[in-house]
């Protein structure tokens, strides 16, 4: 293990970063945590691909918080530019500045006679008014300029166009920006980049072979009781064992959006507002609308949910031994 | 557990997963093959769940690619084999304290290979691995290209072991053993079994190595060649092999197209400034003209209708046409499809709710079957979608033309001709056979941007291709 003084200690091993990220209550699988881990010791951004809810963004979110770093967040949409993601000139306060100091420019200018005097004098304060005084940091450009290490999240990379993501990779490949009227701002501490997608468009060979590609797909069954105990706690646990085989169950059936991380938390909770202490069929088709979102999904298993919430509990009640308690 | 292979030279065993990885078909490059160099680094060969995981995030880049990595990664990084007797040779030495010294023929290369052979029965398969992995760089085994050669190069890898002198030694004993029958004692005779012993068991480990290289390296190999010639094969003749085959092929070929296809949806006219917009955009800036907009020219998104005879000559063709095309759906182009025998029907439905195949048998089975009949197939795509046709479509006929001498109504089909931006006719047949019996390919041609012979699936790619160049 290479000795780098500036590794935080809760990414010295990959354990550690296990242990970090459980300490604000994100459950991270071996191959999360490796990615996390290696995307630090190799400076390399970590792409995140998989369906809507699966704890991408939340990992950021995570990793910011456990090792109380900056977390700065750009999202991304459609014909976002440089001018939103990098920086921006106060053209206000540059107006404002020439108004105010009118009259001592003029003052200044008035002692020369010739126009090539004047204008001389003038080009001199050109360049005060593009300085860092007037720069409007974007996202991209404040991650460099943060002093004790920070966690840039991309968000949606997918939403953005294709142009977008050249413009991402000088930022990624060399953790630096470049401003034309000042020049190239490294990042004193190269922060921890993440980008997610939820794959709506192929993104492009450059921008990936630049990341670490981590994909995370739906938790299976002992992963998600443990995401489940962490985030709800005071949960019973027998109902736990049912609410997480319904949910497996449910992601098999024929549905369009099958429900994710963020739905079964959601539902947790729900049944834990309402006092439930075992499934039944009257409860899940009361609260069925917290885990499905579409309208013809829930109509899908509206006529099998009986035998669905059954299999679930009968399922729950057998395999005591797969929970490790 | 991979714990220690005792292998020297990590790299050449990362490289030699890289290079199997990219016979499987996932694509690694060489600066991500670096950046899984320092992965492994960092993390060590020691914990085999982290190197998974580790080679995963640095060379895999989709789903797909992840899934080829961790299959590759169990063939190659595969748990050397204990040997057979381990266990209870252990048992053994519990029960009965130390075993006599095996005996030795004082010839240096041989004994190396005998306490390989015996580490190796003892559950220490560490030293004929790493062996084992040197003399097959020697002999050549990772070039492996058909199952035929295993026996071959399991037997080059032996020689280059240095089986000779074994088995020179094993048939001098022999010879001797012989001549003077007991005189030797039971010296010799213990020799000659532990000389067997080992002899067979370096055949086996070779037999595996070999087998393991051709799993990593021969079969994809192979694979990827059939389906290399499966693309230029006659659609009309495949076997059910080439159609499972085909499957992939087509996938990965309308991912290229969908690659050169989906992007540059606008293009800057540089020069032309888009007044309204700068003045909206500068409205803020006291109307001084600080951001510029630029004009742009909006490339159309490739519209598609495609129309399919499904009449038994053009099935099988139908089938890929509509596989290539649902596999460009949504990311490239708008499409709408429609087969018909007599009558025109949307087969849109049923090809995005159900599988694949099961929606083609179910197309084949409803519309295929009646009597060919190109005149009605116009006038039903006049009566209910004529309104899909207009300056931004491409019409993509698929059919042989034969209309069994019914009116083509080329009436309606010029005047599609004319609405639509262009009319591409693909033909199963090749044009020494267009206008011949009931064909009425000839009469269709004048109005066709272009008509073609369609015959294999590198074929469709490429009517593919040229229909949505068209388009920006």
């Amino acid at each position: 293990m290479p000795a780098d003084p500036s590794t935080p200690p809760g990414l010295a091993s990959i354990d550690a970063v296990t242990a970090t990220l459980a300490s604000v209550g994100y459950i991270a699988t071996r191959p999360i945590a490796t990615a996390v881990y290696l995307a630090h010791h190799l400076r390399k951004p970590v792409l995140i691909e998989g369906p809507a809810g699966v704890g991408k963004t939340d990992l950021a979110v995570s990793i910011a918080k456990s090792l109380q770093h900056a977390l700065i967040r750009l999202q991304c949409y459609e014909g976002l530019d440089d001018s939103r993601a990098l920086y921006e000139w106060k053209y206000g306060k540059q107006l404002l500045y020439t108004q105010i100091l009118k009259e001592k420019i003029g003052h200044l200018i008035g002692d020369s006679d010739t126009l090539e005097g004047a204008f001389g004098k003038l080009a001199g304060f050109q360049d005060l008014f593009f300085s860092r005084e007037f720069l409007q940091p974007r996202p991209l450009l404040q991650a460099m300029e943060q002093q004790g290490g920070s966690v840039l999240l991309i968000d949606e990379i997918d939403k953005s166009e294709e142009s977008f993501e050249a413009l991402l990779l000088e930022v990624l490949a060399d953790y630096q920006v470049t401003i034309p009227e000042i020049g190239t701002i490294s990042a004193q501490v190269p922060p921890l980049v993440i980008l997610t997608s939820n794959n709506t468009r192929e993104l492009g060979d450059a921008l990936k072979r630049r990341c670490l590609h981590l994909h995370i797909g739906y938790p299976d069954a002992v992963l998600e009781q443990k995401v489940l105990r962490a985030r709800v706690p005071g949960l019973p646990e027998a109902l736990l064992a049912q609410l997480v085989a319904f949910i497996q169950l449910l992601r098999v059936q024929n549905i369009r959006k099958p429900p994710s991380m963020a739905e079964s938390v959601d539902w947790a909770r729900t049944l834990l507002l309402l006092h439930a202490d075992a499934l039944d069929e009257a409860l899940v088709r009361d609260t069925l609308n917290v885990l499905l979102k579409r309208e013809t999904d829930i109509q899908e298993v509206q006529g099998t949910l009986g035998q669905l919430t059954q299999a679930a509990v009968q399922a729950a009640a057998v395999p005591a031994a797969r929970t490790p308690a | 557990m991979a714990r220690d292979l005792g292998l020297p030279g990590i790299d050449s065993q990362l490289a030699g997963f890289v290079r199997a990885l990219r016979a499987a078909g996932a694509e690694a490059s060489v600066a991500e093959a670096i950046d899984a160099a320092r992965a492994v680094q960092l993390v060590g060969y020691a914990d085999r769940e982290t190197l998974k995981s580790s080679l995963s995030v640095a060379l895999a880049k989709s789903e797909e690619e992840k899934a080829i990595c961790d299959e590759v990664f169990e063939l190659y990084f595969r748990v050397p084999e204990r040997g057979q007797d381990a266990e209870q040779k252990a048992e053994g030495q519990g029960q009965g304290g130390d075993t006599p010294p095996a005996p030795r023929t004082g010839d240096d290369e041989v004994d190396a290979l005998l306490d390989m052979a015996e580490q190796q029965a003892a559950g220490d398969p560490g030293a004929m691995a790493a062996a084992m992995q040197r003399a097959g760089q020697k002999a050549g085994v990772d070039d492996i290209r058909f199952q035929s050669q295993t026996a071959y190069l399991t037997r080059q890898l032996l020689e280059a072991m240095g089986i000779r002198k074994l088995e020179q030694q094993q048939q001098q004993l022999e010879a001797g053993a012989e001549g003077e029958e007991g005189a030797q004692g039971s010296a010799g005779s213990a020799l000659r079994q532990t000389l067997a012993a080992a002899r067979a068991r370096l055949q086996r480990q070779a037999r595996a190595h070999v087998e393991q290289r051709f799993a990593l390296f021969g079969k994809p190999a192979t694979e990827a060649f059939m389906a290399e010639v499966a693309v230029q094969r006659p659609l009309g003749r495949m076997s059910p092999a080439d159609m499972d085959r085909m499957k992939t092929a087509v996938a990965r070929m309308a991912k290229r197209l969908a690659q050169r296809h989906s992007h540059r949806r606008r293009i800057t006219l540089r020069g032309q400034l888009d007044l309204r917009r700068t003045i909206r955009a500068n409205a803020g800036h006291d109307g001084v003209p600080v951001t510029l907009h630029f004009k742009h020219k909006r490339v159309d998104k490739p519209r598609i209708v495609a129309v399919c005879d499904v009449s038994g000559s053009v099935a099988a063709h139908v089938r890929f046409l509509l596989l290539f095309l649902y596999a460009l759906q949504g990311t490239v182009a708008d499409l709408r499809a429609f087969a018909f025998s007599n009558r025109l029907r949307d087969v849109g439905p049923p090809l995005e709710t159900l599988p694949f195949d099961d929606a083609m048998n179910l197309i084949l089975k409803e519309v295929g079957g009646g009597s060919t009949d190109y005149g009605q197939a116009w006038q039903d795509l006049y009566d209910q979608h004529w309104q899909l046709i207009d300056g931004r479509t491409t019409v993509l006929v698929l059919g042989d033309g034969r209309s069994n001498m019914t009116n083509p109504r080329l009436d309606l089909f010029g005047e599609l001709a004319a609405r639509a931006k262009r009319v591409v006719w693909l033909s199963p047949e090749g044009e020494g056979r267009w206008g011949t019996g009931d064909s009425a390919l000839l009469q269709y041609r004048p109005f066709c941007t272009h008509l073609g012979h369609a015959a294999t699936a590198a074929d469709l790619e490429r009517a593919i291709d040229e229909a949505l160049s068209a388009y920006g």
